[in-house]
């Protein structure tokens, strides 16, 4: 897994609330048993068209706005725990999604992919949004090691909270399977214990 | 010693390793796997070069990408083919049984799981399927993962897990006629919100919980996620024991006495803490449907949709705007009376014997309405034989409706049954988000009573004038 330590970016507003996975990548391009490829099918139906061509008023296709953050309204990532959310999120070039709330699974999968979720609260999140309509060159710098998030030309800054396995994971671009495999004897152990 | 929940007893006796700062290490008595999220995991597993660590508790089945139609024919989309076929192959190459297509077990991967007697109190259950929390209708714990989360299941059958918090949710009374378990979980989760159980994992109780039968039961557990649970589960009692008993994978004899035994303990002891409880009564449930874009966007079936004034949250005012602009609905329109184009009648939320019967029950003997187009999916082979000996297939066929093979089929409209853009399906499927069903399909959620109610008018209507 890629390590993240520090990202200034751009970022991407999408003020929408409850975005679900079926909205991020709909379930009509899953069929793939590879996990690269998906940023194409990014937001697919908010993207294009039925034809294939681009729809003009939707953020990413908007090219006043850019960047390796997406920033969401609350509830992002709800409904199905298809990981391939993540994986078009990734693929796309998103490295951080900040949003003041994000559904458990999701949070779960984006983590699993070097991606990192920020949550801040709601007011952070409206100057956030503000800032980035005022100027869409705004620029925010994510630190993972001290945990904050800062509007970089307004000083504004929060710290959000990440669970502090999760920190060195991604810190250090480790990843869940390796810290189980750590553990086969215990694993063993607790099968012989409880007869399973 | 301290009175502890249900969900706590059978977290606790899964717990491998718990440390500070660490999530749980959690272990899995079953896992299920299908088509669409599992061949990456596989993928990850041949990189790493490792085996299935306990291939015995993993089972697969092809469900979600499966035509419903001449499902003896080779499939004809040829990715959803080569999804079916590493399936196919990933099982036969670790070891893994396989429900695949054609097999008398197959069918949507929650309800074979039950039906099979594979699901039993007390386990631990994942699946790459949020709907994973089915399974908590007999007092698991049991909920979706994402695709790494396969790999490290398949890998070491543990998870990593934080200890969700502890929501109960007593629904007490008795149900008026025509309302079902589909009615009382969308009524829940148009009370707290699509998101309003985020962090937690929810036991159901209460009377009107109690005296549902397992399928009813698997209905609400179903829907937790709609509402951002974990998951969700009820606590076994004499009807999970009279299910269970004698299914294929069941204990037997001796195991099943003690099985009993075991399963007579899990409940949650009286004071337990729950971190959060809610009580609603079931007479102020009726049949309801969803009108917007997400599940929580629901309403009495009598009801009109909410003008975006009467909205209790003002934030929520643009998601409303824009759910009703998608779904082509007004503000403050009554629901009754909307012209629906197809019904579907399946999922993993609504495709056992119970809810077919219940269809039949209304339509016995009856049409459709000349402009719907009706799909009856059944939930597995299973479902489908069962209902073939009933002769339920022909009451539907008869009444102009399609009877079809077990799959996922439009729940999510990754096969070829999609619902076309602009048109409108009454569904008891468990999500309406937009496309859900197929690019620009809008869906309208309810009980499989009252999607025949609407097969045979042409529009929603209240069941319960039929009945
Ligand atoms: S029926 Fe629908 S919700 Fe259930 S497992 Fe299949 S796709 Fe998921």
């Amino acid at each position: 897994m890629r390590k993240f330590t520090t990202l200034v970016s751009r970022a991407v507003p999408l003020p929408v609330e409850n975005i679900d996975t079926d909205q991020i990548v709909p379930a009509r391009f899953l069929k793939a048993t590879t996990r690269e490829g998906f940023g194409e099918n990014l937001f697919r139906d908010w993207r294009y068209h039925p034809d294939g061509t681009p729809k003009a008023d939707f953020v990413l296709n908007n090219p006043l706005y850019k960047g390796e953050i997406l920033v969401t309204g609350k509830n992002f990532g709800c409904g199905s725990s298809r990981e391939h959310a993540a994986w078009a999120l990734a693929d796309y070039g998103f490295r951080a999604v900040v949003s003041s709330f994000f559904a458990d699974i999701f949070k779960n999968n984006a983590l699993n992919n070097g991606i990192l979720p920020v949550v801040v609260t709601d007011e952070f999140l409206k100057k956030i949004f503000a800032a980035i309509e005022a100027d869409p060159q705004t620029l925010i710098e994510i630190n993972l090691a001290q945990q904050t998030i800062t509007l970089l030309a307004h000083s504004l800054q929060e710290s959000f909270d990440i669970n502090p396995y999760k920190k060195t994971c991604l810190l250090n671009g480790y990843d869940d399977i390796d810290y189980l495999l750590s553990l086969k004897t215990e694993i063993e152990t607790y099968e012989q214990l409880h007869g399973k | 010693m301290e009175p502890k929940t249900l969900f706590d007893k059978i977290w606790d006796s899964h717990v491998v390793k718990s440390q500070p700062g660490y999530p749980d290490v959690l272990y899995i008595d079953r896992h299920f796997i299908h088509e669409v999220t599992s061949p990456q995991a596989f993928a990850g597993l041949r990189r790493r070069g490792l085996p299935v660590f306990r291939p015995h508790r993993t089972v697969a089945t092809a469900d979600h990408n499966v035509p419903t139609k001449d499902q003896h024919l080779p499939i004809k989309d040829a990715l959803s083919r080569m999804q079916v076929e590493t399936l196919t192959k990933n099982c036969a190459d670790f070891g893994i049984e396989l429900y695949g297509l054609g097999h008398p077990y197959q069918g949507i991967v929650h309800v074979i799981g039950p039906e099979l007697g594979i699901t039993q109190p007390g386990m631990t259950i994942v699946c790459g399927d949020s709907h994973t929390s089915t399974h908590g209708a007999f007092g698991t714990i049991a909920f979706g993962i994402g695709t790494s989360e396969v790999e490290q299941v398949l890998a070491t059958q543990c998870i990593l897990q934080y200890k969700p918090k502890r929501m109960k949710i007593e629904v007490n009374g008795s149900l008026g006629k025509g309302v079902t378990a589909k009615d009382i979980i969308l009524y829940i989760i148009s009370k707290i919100s699509a998101g309003g159980a985020t962090g937690y994992f929810v036991e159901y109780a209460g009377s009107a919980i109690r005296s549902l039968s397992m399928e009813g039961r698997m209905t609400i557990c179903n829907m937790s996620i709609e509402m951002g649970a974990r998951g969700g589960l009820i606590a076994p009692d004499q009807t999970t024991f009279d299910y269970l008993q004698g299914r294929l994978f069941a204990p037997k004899e001796e195991a099943w006495e003690k099985a009993l035994a075991y399963w007579k303990t899990l409940y949650s002891d009286p004071d337990a803490p729950f971190d959060r409880i809610l009580t609603f009564d079931a007479s102020d449930i009726e049949p309801m449907i969803t009108y917007g874009t997400n599940p929580g966007m629901g309403i009495k079936i009598t009801d009109r949709i909410p003008t975006a004034e009467e909205l209790s949250n003002p934030a929520e005012i643009l998601s409303f705007r824009k759910a009703l602009q998608y779904m082509g609905l007004c503000e403050g329109q009554p629901i009754q009376g909307q012209k629906v184009d197809y019904v579907f009648i399946g999922s993993c939320t609504n495709s056992r014997i119970e809810d077919l019967r219940l269809v039949a029950s209304i339509v016995k003997g009856k049409k459709k309405a000349p402009h719907v187009e009706v799909w009856v999916i059944p939930g597995s082979q299973q479902v489908s034989k069962q209902a073939q000996a009933e002769g339920l297939d022909r009451i539907f066929t008869e009444a102009g409706f399609e009877w079809r093979g077990a799959g996922c089929s439009a729940c999510l409209g990754m096969n070829e049954d999609k619902i076309p853009a602009g048109k409108y399906c009454i569904s008891t499927s468990n999500r309406n988000f937009e496309g859900r069903q197929g690019p620009g399909a809008r869906t309208f959620l309810a009980s499989p009573l009252s999607a025949a109610a609407a097969a045979l008018k042409g529009y929603i209507t209240d069941v319960r004038e039929m009945l």
